[in-house]
């Protein structure tokens, strides 16, 4: 068997998932100023998977892969880029944009890249950890009219098509699919590694192409309108009860949950 | 103490007394010629914030963790050093021919704050290891940094530095361990004290006498667990740095080719005290992570922790010292930062400013530590919450390479030399 596969995987500049957000004064959105910002956590397991196959067809020496990263943005993804770099992937796109993209505009950015590349296989994060939306790598499969295998835990690679176990609800679904094909993360397909030291300095000079949204000739207009950013309603503080009657009194008629 | 300061000044090597010198317009004038764009530079921005990302991300996930285990169990994490050296932080400031990461002295001093806000005392002992795979780097042959380094920086094998001797601590230049040449061999004689990593390092980068009294006729050795004539003392119990063990050296008839003499005779204490320049630079670093730490569990704590109805964060005594404590963190920073870029330049003072860094730091950030512990009022005392490791660990480094008391020696002298 020999494989020469081109890996193209999409990052997303999320809102660390440590930090602790809030909505911004007007409402409108989330805050992102002075905000620390990282790789989605999924995008990370993403380009994990994409240099373990890398790794794997160069250990057996059955096969070679590139792996491409790719993120939309400002020039601030370009960070986002550099840390894929830094963990073993061999070059990276930022298609430049200071719109607001939504997960169908992505997909349609993701697409003309794909025709562009002609990537073997497209590996998303199966949500950003952002808005949640968990939509632009269906969309991609729907517009490219691709095989998709999404909620991956587990891959197995083989000639010209994939063996995936995906996380359903019912718990886990074994399907196979040709390539090239969509691949989506969830959070139990591996364990991402940290970028050496060295690899920090070498990612500076991996190759980073970069593209605006106008050049690929994409509409990137926003489909949907965002009318309100809230947060969730505080924690009311609990009350002690007298006794047992004054419990089951007050789910009655306070709580009217009996 | 002028008879304390003329032993110290005539012990100490010439190129120090240079250094020393000419510092002194530097104290004098005010005036900094250092390049400042290497402390607040473009670079940091970028470069160095991935650098400490990562650094703080490994603290964070496997050192913080296990901190506390560490300590009570006086456990030497190998696995986990073995795992930080595959990302570099075996030979950080070591080239990169021999699996150094080629890094400069303030990209280190960055990653070591960083890696200490997670475990300062196995941070510290990794500082430890980075100075001797330094001192074989600068000054070893080519053939000793072939067959010493590629070891030392994946950290398949610990390195320890021995200077300090049960006689010899301030005075490091009157130390008694005598070196002599025996045909193909030296004969070392002699017993090292307080020594990071003692008995389980397999390398020791030992300083020796092989000349006349007095700091010139010291030379530098690299010997091996297992070389004839070299052994241990028990470990040592101590208040802190408990994720390493310390031991005596001790050294009887011990053989050693003469092929493991790092640069000439005569030069070991010149490379022993290059190596503690960088060295106080980089225990300053482990008290600047230490106090980093410190004042973010603070922070955690205040605002959760309530008393007359209202979190502690908003009673002004604690805003007020919270604000003291990150000015004080903050300004240690700059002077460890400061120093560490002078090293990066081979400035002429940098004797002098890591000397002033070291002191600052190292004391300030101790108390910084402290103040976050009586923020955590009766809890700081428990060791259950983290700020009692951080204070007993960052303890030492006001003791060690070079006491605080040496760092005020080495300033003034810097400042009365003619």
């Amino acid at each position: 068997m020999s494989n020469n596969l081109r890996i193209l995987v999409a990052t997303k500049r999320v809102i660390d998932y440590a930090v602790k957000i809030r909505v911004n004064a007007a409402g409108t959105a989330v805050e992102t100023a002075n905000v620390k910002h990282s790789m989605n956590p999924f995008d990370e397991i993403g380009t994990e998977q994409a240099i373990q196959i890398k790794e794997g067809l160069e250990k057996a020496k059955t096969g070679k892969a590139e792996v491409v990263v790719v993120s939309c943005g400002p020039a601030k993804v370009q960070e986002t880029l550099r840390t894929a770099l830094a963990m073993g992937a061999d070059r990276a796109i930022h298609v430049e944009s200071n719109d607001e993209l939504q997960p169908l505009a992505v997909a349609k950015v993701l697409k003309a890249i794909v025709e562009k590349e002609k990537p073997d296989l497209v590996i998303l994060g199966k949500q950003a950890i952002d808005d949640d939306s968990n939509q632009t790598g269906q969309m991609l499969a729907g517009l490219l009219n691709w095989p998709q295998a999404t909620f991956a835990s587990k891959v197995e690679l083989g000639e010209k098509a994939m063996t995936v176990t995906r996380e359903v609800d019912g718990g886990v679904e074994t399907i196979k699919t040709a390539l090239p094909a969509i691949l989506t993360t969830d959070l139990r397909l591996n364990t991402p590694r940290y970028a050496s030291l060295p690899n920090i300095m070498k990612a500076k000079k991996k190759p980073l192409a970069k593209l605006t949204v106008a050049e690929l000739g994409v509409d990137v207009k926003p489909r949907l309108e965002i009318l309100k950013v809230a947060e969730p309603a505080k924690r009311q503080g609990g009350k002690m009860v007298e006794s047992v009657d004054d419990l089951v009194d007050k789910l009655k008629n306070e709580a009217k949950v009996l | 103490m002028s008879a304390l300061l003329n032993i110290a000044a005539r012990r100490a090597p010439a190129g120090l007394r240079r250094a020393a010198t000419s510092a002194t317009s530097q104290i004098r004038h005010y005036s900094s010629p250092i390049d400042l764009r290497a402390v607040v530079n473009r670079r940091f921005l970028d470069e160095q914030k991935e650098l400490q990302s990562l650094a703080r991300a490994f603290a964070d996930n496997e050192f913080a963790p296990k901190m506390q285990e560490w300590d009570e169990n006086q456990h030497f994490p190998a696995d986990v050093l073995r795992k930080g050296a595959e990302l570099g932080f075996g030979g950080l400031y070591t080239r990169e021919d021999v699996g150094g990461a080629g890094l400069t002295r303030l990209d280190t001093s960055i990653i070591f704050e960083a890696l200490s806000t997670g475990c300062t005392s196995t941070t510290a002992y990794i500082s430890i290891h980075n100075m001797c795979a330094w001192m074989i780097d600068s000054f070893g042959s080519e053939e000793q940094r072939q067959k010493y380094l590629p070891r030392l920086t994946s950290m398949e094998q610990f390195a320890s530095y021995c200077l300090t001797e049960p006689g010899a601590g301030s005075d490091a230049g009157g130390l008694s361990t005598t070196a002599v040449k025996k045909g193909s061999h030296y004969v070392l004689n002699g017993s090292k004290a307080f020594i990071s990593g003692g008995g389980s390092s397999d390398v020791y980068v030992i300083m020796a006498r092989t000349g006349g009294p007095g700091p010139k006729g010291i030379s530098c050795f690299i010997v091996e667990k297992g070389f004839k004539g070299l052994s241990f003392g028990k470990k040592e119990n101590k208040l802190g740095w408990n994720s390493q063990p310390t031991r005596a050296v001790i050294m009887e008839d011990c053989e050693v080719p003469a092929e493991n003499l790092v640069g000439v005779e005569g030069q070991g204490f010149s490379i022993a005290m290059k190596g503690l320049n960088g060295g106080r630079i980089n225990i300053g670093s482990c008290s600047l992570g230490a106090a980093q730490a410190s004042i973010e569990a603070a922070v955690e704590h205040v605002k959760v922790r309530k008393q007359f109805n209202q979190p502690l964060a908003h009673f002004q005594n604690t805003q007020f010292k919270l604000a003291d404590m990150a000015t004080s963190l903050l300004s240690s920073r700059l002077m460890i930062r400061q120093a560490a870029a002078m090293l990066d330049q081979g400035h002429p003072d940098v004797a002098s400013y890591c000397a002033m860094a070291k002191l600052h730091s190292t004391d300030e950030c101790f108390k910084i530590i402290d103040d976050s512990l009586q923020l955590h009022g009766g809890y700081g005392y428990l060791k259950d919450y983290k700020v009692n490791v951080f204070l007993r660990d960052a303890r030492v480094h006001r003791i060690l390479e070079g006491t605080n008391e040496v760092m005020r020696m080495v300033t003034s002298r810097a400042m009365l030399t003619e």
